[in-house]
């Protein structure tokens, strides 16, 4: 899993059968540290995050999958966590 | 998922069998600021809709297959969404 920031969310009509009704939110990376590292994706979400809050990201295709309950569809990465803090050592 | 715009259409005259009929669009990645990022790729549309100037989302790897109908086609990138708005806060 990887840590990012919600930095957007985006809209649109026509969309795979699988995403609809799913919010779409894009997802600046970053370090533990909370520092944009340049990167971004778009996830769908599965916890109800917004706009600019850490989020925990799994970017795996059958996990992801796993989490909306669906054997085909085509998604690989989801907001899976809110986070409050990282603690490093 | 990431996001691109549509900069062209491929078209082909001899496919693999499961890909007759699919639109072959070129794709221009870009950043989250939507300037172009990168070589431009061809992804099959598996919204069957999108066209030049559009602004699209597409997924890559066994994610791209796994959108098109039948699945598991010999495709690496595919357009799962046409973007209407994208805000970024």
């Amino acid at each position: 899993m990887i840590l990012g920031r919600v930095i957007g969310e985006i809209h649109g009509t026509i969309k795979h059968r699988f995403y609809e009704g799913k919010k779409l939110l894009v997802i600046e990376k970053t370090s533990a540290a909370g520092e944009p590292t340049g990167d971004y994706l778009i996830a769908a979400d599965s916890v109800g995050a917004g706009a600019d809050e850490r989020v925990l990201v799994l970017d795996e295709g059958n996990g992801a999958r796993q989490v909306f309950d669906s054997k085909d569809g085509p998604v690989r990465s989801v907001v899976v966590g809110i986070i409050d803090d990282v603690v490093s050592d | 998922m990431f996001l691109g715009r549509v900069i062209g259409q491929v078209v082909p005259c001899v496919v693999t069998p499961g890909l007759e009929g699919v639109p072959m669009l070129i794709v221009q990645p870009l950043d989250k600021t939507l300037k172009p990022k990168g070589k431009a790729i061809v992804a099959a549309d598996a919204t069957r809709m999108a066209g030049p100037g559009e602004l699209v989302s597409y997924e890559g790897g066994r994610e791209a297959a796994m959108a098109l109908d039948p699945a598991f086609v010999p495709v690496d990138h595919s357009i799962l969404a046409i973007v209407d708005g994208v805000n970024i806060t």
